[in-house]
């Protein structure tokens, strides 16, 4: 537990010593606010829906944009010998790694506050569905987070872990749509809707925090940062 | 300190390292030598548990590198090649960092890094960033990040390569200081370096270890097959009787010359001896005429050149 805490505080530095951390939290505060104040004057309702609505699109760019350096980048200028030639396990950097990148972007959510603080100023809010949907947003991003440090791990290069971590995100989350479900035989139908990062999604957005739900995004994010420790691995042959 | 034993690892269908065995003892500093794409990356990351072999045992310090990764990994310093660094970070933090992960105690960890920053003399960068470092000064950052923890074992893949030459006369002596309580492997394909540092080489070549010993007994060997050039007037199948009977010569070859009836001979011998005199004293007894003779004494770089050019 000790090397993780030490490799998460390593990456939250690294994040915030370089301008990318800034970059990225201006542009997805600027985005989503946008996003959310476009809808909102026209609509005049008081409620986050179109905002959590947007959500996984945002993430869907701004998540791989965050997971593609953290191992290409190691891979590419090679600190990755020194890092894994220390007394660490493998897990525990991974560990690190995603734990700092999650926080990351917690950090990016957390600074979207103001949107529902606004709400509240304005008028009657339902904060269910609000809470529900910051749940959610978490626990997707989290998702996408394991995901993108997996493939980060895999690709050399940045821009390809990139595009491949929100092609992969992008395919699990709309293999639960029911555009997609439409097109499968009736008996996948339910495993495809259960498998799919976005209908989860949906019901924690309606204010419904559903352990089952909860529980199924820590097994992606488990899932994939168990393969992302055996890919580590895989360097030695 | 350290034993490696028939270690081979093949990437794809190219052998990188071959069954190769040698044993480094506590204290030694050991130069790896060889032509680029020898093996001797490889070697070293098989031996700092970043790689596995495909087989062969190697062991640091009592431990194995495959089955005891953690304990050798926690007694070995390692700069890799081409001295990879996190280029955002600042130097000390870097430092801290690696001290951390270290686990050298909390108490510890500022006068070791100021012990380092003594040692390595990075002083005047303490508070830059990593990437606005000059390259002597990055591979500085680099070897303090190796010896933070006082490892037993020191591995330096081209500790030299790309600095100056103050900057490697510097980094030189700060080896052998450290070698003297340190075991070190280093790796380079410049010989002087390595001659200049090491108490013992191996030389590689596409993989395999095709000599060691210490850099005299390499050049002894090299004297010992020294080559002769002589060049005589006389009748050339004559001459090369009374070669043959010579048993001091390993072995000649003959080279028509210039000349109608000079021919040019390169000769082998077999022991330490010089054979000069004794070849000047056939030619004189004969009545032949000697018009050149002398010896070219193989230098380590000549060892080298023959051991690795050979096969390729």
């Amino acid at each position: 537990m000790r090397n993780t805490l030490i490799i998460f505080r390593k990456e939250l530095r690294i994040f915030f010593d370089s301008p990318i951390a800034y970059i990225f939290i201006i542009a997805f505060l600027a985005f989503s606010n946008w996003l959310f104040f476009r809808s909102f004057f026209i609509v005049g309702q008081i409620s986050m829906r179109d905002y959590f609505f947007f959500i996984p699109w945002i993430f869907l760019v701004f998540i791989p944009a965050v997971t593609m350096r953290l191992w290409a980048e190691e891979k590419k200028i090679g600190t990755i010998e020194v890092l894994m030639t220390l007394p660490v396990k493998n897990y525990e950097v991974v560990l690190g790694k995603f734990l700092a990148s999650f926080s990351f972007v917690m950090i990016a959510l957390a600074l979207s506050f103001s949107l529902p603080l606004t709400l509240f100023f304005l008028g009657d809010v339902d904060f269910g569905p609000i809470i529900g949907g910051y749940v959610g947003a978490c626990f997707l991003g989290g998702a996408y987070l394991a995901i993108g440090l997996f493939v980060s791990n895999l690709a050399e290069n940045q821009i390809v872990a990139f595009i491949i971590a929100a092609l992969l995100s992008f395919a699990l989350f709309i293999i639960g749509e029911d555009i997609v479900l439409a097109t499968l035989p009736n008996s996948l139908a339910p495993t495809f809707s259960f498998l799919g990062l976005g209908k989860h999604f949906v019901s924690l957005q309606r204010g419904v925090i559903d352990s089952r739900d909860l529980i199924y995004y820590v097994s992606v994010i488990g899932f994939f940062l168990f393969l992302n420790t055996q890919s580590i691995e895989s360097r030695k042959w | 300190m350290i034993e490696a034993e028939n270690l081979t690892k093949r990437f794809g269908a190219t052998l990188a390292v071959d069954t190769i065995s040698f044993t480094v003892n506590k204290g030694e500093i050991v130069g790896l030598l060889g032509p680029n794409g020898a093996g001797k990356t490889t070697t070293m990351r098989i031996l700092t548990c970043y790689l596995a072999a495909d087989s062969g045992t190697a062991t640091i310090a009592g431990k194995n590198v495959f089955t005891q990764s953690l304990e050798v990994r926690r007694s070995i310093g390692y700069l890799p090649e081409n001295n990879p660094l996190y280029t955002e970070m600042g130097v000390v933090d870097y430092l801290k960092f690696i001290a951390q992960i270290r686990h050298i105690p909390r108490k510890k960890i500022n006068p070791q890094i100021k012990k380092m920053v003594e040692v390595c003399g990075l002083e005047p960068v303490l508070n830059k960033k990593i990437d606005e470092l000059s390259k002597g000064f990055r591979q500085r950052v680099g070897l303090a990040q190796a010896m933070i923890h006082n490892p037993e074992v020191l591995i330096l893949d081209e500790p030299t390569v790309g600095l100056d030459p103050n900057q490697i006369v510097e980094i030189r002596e700060l080896i052998k200081r450290l070698g003297a309580e340190k075991t070190v492997i280093l790796s380079s394909h410049i010989l002087p370096e390595v001659s200049a540092t090491c108490k013992k080489i191996i030389i590689m070549n596409r993989g395999r270890i095709v000599a060691s010993g210490n850099p005299e007994e390499m050049s002894g060997r090299a004297r010992g097959g020294g080559v002769v050039t002589m060049v005589v007037r006389g009748p050339v199948e004559q001459i090369k009787d009374r070669l043959n009977a010579f048993k001091k010569i390993k072995n000649f070859t003959v080279q028509k010359t210039e000349g109608n009836d000079r021919s040019r001979f390169e000769i082998i011998s077999n022991g330490e001896e010089t054979i000069n005199e004794d070849l000047f004293r056939m030619v004189a007894e004969n009545g032949w005429v000697l018009s050149e003779l002398h010896q070219e004494a193989l230098s380590l770089e000549d060892v080298f050149q023959q051991l690795t050019l050979k096969e390729s």
